[in-house]
């Protein structure tokens, strides 16, 4: 709420939200046919899923390992059935961890690769060639970056979300805190699916706005070196504050 | 032929462009030169539209660029080519790629073509057996080189070369001098080149603008310049030791 007050006085955040209407605009205004983008966003799947595997792995495992371990610390009660532990995992799994932790991890790894890449692109005339061509530039290099967030980012969000469920199975079982047997019935247990639903829509919305700040934020970088690492840094935490307030919005909108 | 009239220029406030007028014509090699700041670049980047001016037009063979829609302007653009200060190539792609990246956004032509096309564009600026390296693993000459490929493979109507010889070394610069002569004469393009090099002026100027502070204080070929008599161009001609020497020479 502070945030959003802060932007509504402040006529440098407003011109900079306006700025970033237009260049959303500009995406889609004059582009070349989809054909032409169609090796660039196999490309960039790569660079967005693939290359992301490893941390999203590493990160939701933990988280749910670490969910699990803390929820049955807190369930002091002997009147609480242990696979409210398990039920826990998943629901804070699904609703939050998978979507908004691994989008916080998201925009620290592709948010400031795209800003630094096309910072780079920036500062050595690389765009302004694409430009004399007759390229609209916003178009050609921002628009497969945001069309494969959309396609990668849901899917690590599900593999997330497995993962952290597995996680937290392998440390409530390894540790004694939960059975095996009590830990799948937990899962099972009063399972929404609308609950999926809910990770997969927050997924969408987040790719897009991880990858559109990041791509803004690179896109309009001037100056040399020093000025692509603040656009970089800049993409990241515009990133982490947009996907905060989208998590709250959303949370209200659709729960 | 490309015109310009009173194209002026400003940022905050400051007058950067004064109102230049001029005229380049197709198969000379045309120069802008002055000392830096003097608003070369700022001009050059205005007749191809990475700048708007604020007042002015620029024609394309007749072809209202400044005032044109979006379309007119995309259209005049593909007949553009630019070689920039530092190459600008894709630091992605490979010297191939590079080349061909024209050819695959604006052309229809089969692969088969394109490739004949980027390998007789290589073989004319000198460049054989490198369409497999990346722009990191060649030279800045031949980055040059790749970067005026790239600007003619689609049969460009106009080049613009902007500081073409920055950062080479002086035999170098010759050649890559030498190179947008010929190519300009070769396929009867419209070149403009944006330098402070003298040996550039002297080597290949066909017609010559001269800047100072936003003006356009002189306009003339390489047989001229020497004999000059406004008193800035004479200072920015002769801080140059080589042609003071010469000069010497000759009144001796």
């Amino acid at each position: 709420m502070l945030y959003l007050y802060a932007c509504w006085t402040n006529p440098d955040i407003m011109r900079g939200i306006g700025k970033y209407f237009i260049f959303l605009g500009n995406l889609f205004i004059k582009r070349e046919p989809l054909k032409t983008y169609m090796k660039q966003i196999l490309d960039e799947c790569i660079k967005v899923g693939i290359d992301s595997l490893v941390i999203v792995t590493i990160v939701s495992t933990f988280i749910g390992a670490v969910t699990c371990i803390q929820t049955a610390y807190n369930l002091v009660s002997p009147l609480i059935p242990r696979y409210v532990i398990s039920l826990v995992v998943r629901d804070m799994t699904l609703l939050e961890l998978a979507p908004t932790i691994t989008a916080i991890v998201f925009a620290g790894k592709v948010g400031s690769n795209i800003a630094s890449e096309l910072g780079t692109m920036k500062i050595s005339e690389q765009v302004d060639a694409l430009e004399v061509m007759g390229i609209n530039s916003v178009s050609f290099l921002g628009l497969p970056k945001i069309i494969a967030c959309l396609i990668m980012y849901p899917m690590l969000v599900i593999l997330a979300g497995f993962l952290a469920i597995l996680g937290g199975y392998l440390a409530g079982t390894i540790t004694g805190v939960v059975t095996p047997q009590d830990y799948i019935y937990g899962i099972r247990a009063d399972f929404l699916e609308f609950n999926v639903s809910f990770a997969l829509i927050k997924s969408f919305v987040f790719a897009f706005l991880v990858s559109s700040i990041s791509s803004f934020k690179g896109y309009y970088t001037k100056g040399g070196a020093l000025e692509v690492g603040q656009s970089s840094t800049s993409a990241v935490t515009n990133s982490c504050i947009a996907i905060l307030v989208a998590d709250y919005l959303l949370a209200e909108l659709l729960i | 032929m490309i015109e310009f009239n009173n194209v002026k220029k400003s940022f905050d406030g400051k007058a950067v462009l004064h109102g230049i007028d001029g005229a380049f014509e197709p198969g000379r090699t045309n120069l802008i030169i002055g000392t830096s700041g003097t608003g070369k670049s700022v001009l050059l980047k205005c007749m191809v539209g990475l700048l708007e001016p604020d007042e002015g037009t620029v024609l394309y063979d007749g072809r209202n660029f400044t005032h044109a829609t979006r379309n007119v302007r995309r259209n005049i653009r593909r007949d553009i080519g630019m070689l920039f200060q530092g190459a600008a190539l894709f630091d992605s792609q490979t010297v191939e790629q590079n080349v061909m990246f024209p050819l695959n956004i604006l052309t229809e032509m089969p692969k088969d073509e394109k490739l004949d096309r980027v390998n007789f564009v290589l073989k004319r600026v000198g460049l054989e057996n490198v369409n497999s390296k990346m722009p990191s693993e060649i030279s800045g000459g031949m980055k040059k080189r790749v970067g005026i490929a790239r600007a003619i493979v689609n049969n460009s109507r106009y080049l613009y070369c902007d500081e073409p010889n920055s950062g080479l070394d002086p035999m170098t610069a010759i050649l890559i001098d030498n190179l947008i002569k010929e190519i300009t004469e070769e396929f009867n393009i419209t070149t403009v080149v944006v330098t402070h090099d003298m040996n550039s002026v002297m080597e290949i100027g066909d017609y010559i603008i001269y800047m100072y502070r936003g003006r356009k204080l002189w306009e003339g070929d390489s047989t001229e310049i020497l004999g000059t008599s406004v008193p800035e161009l004479r200072a920015f001609i002769y801080s140059n030791k080589l042609i003071q020497a010469l000069k010497e020479g000759e009144n001796s």
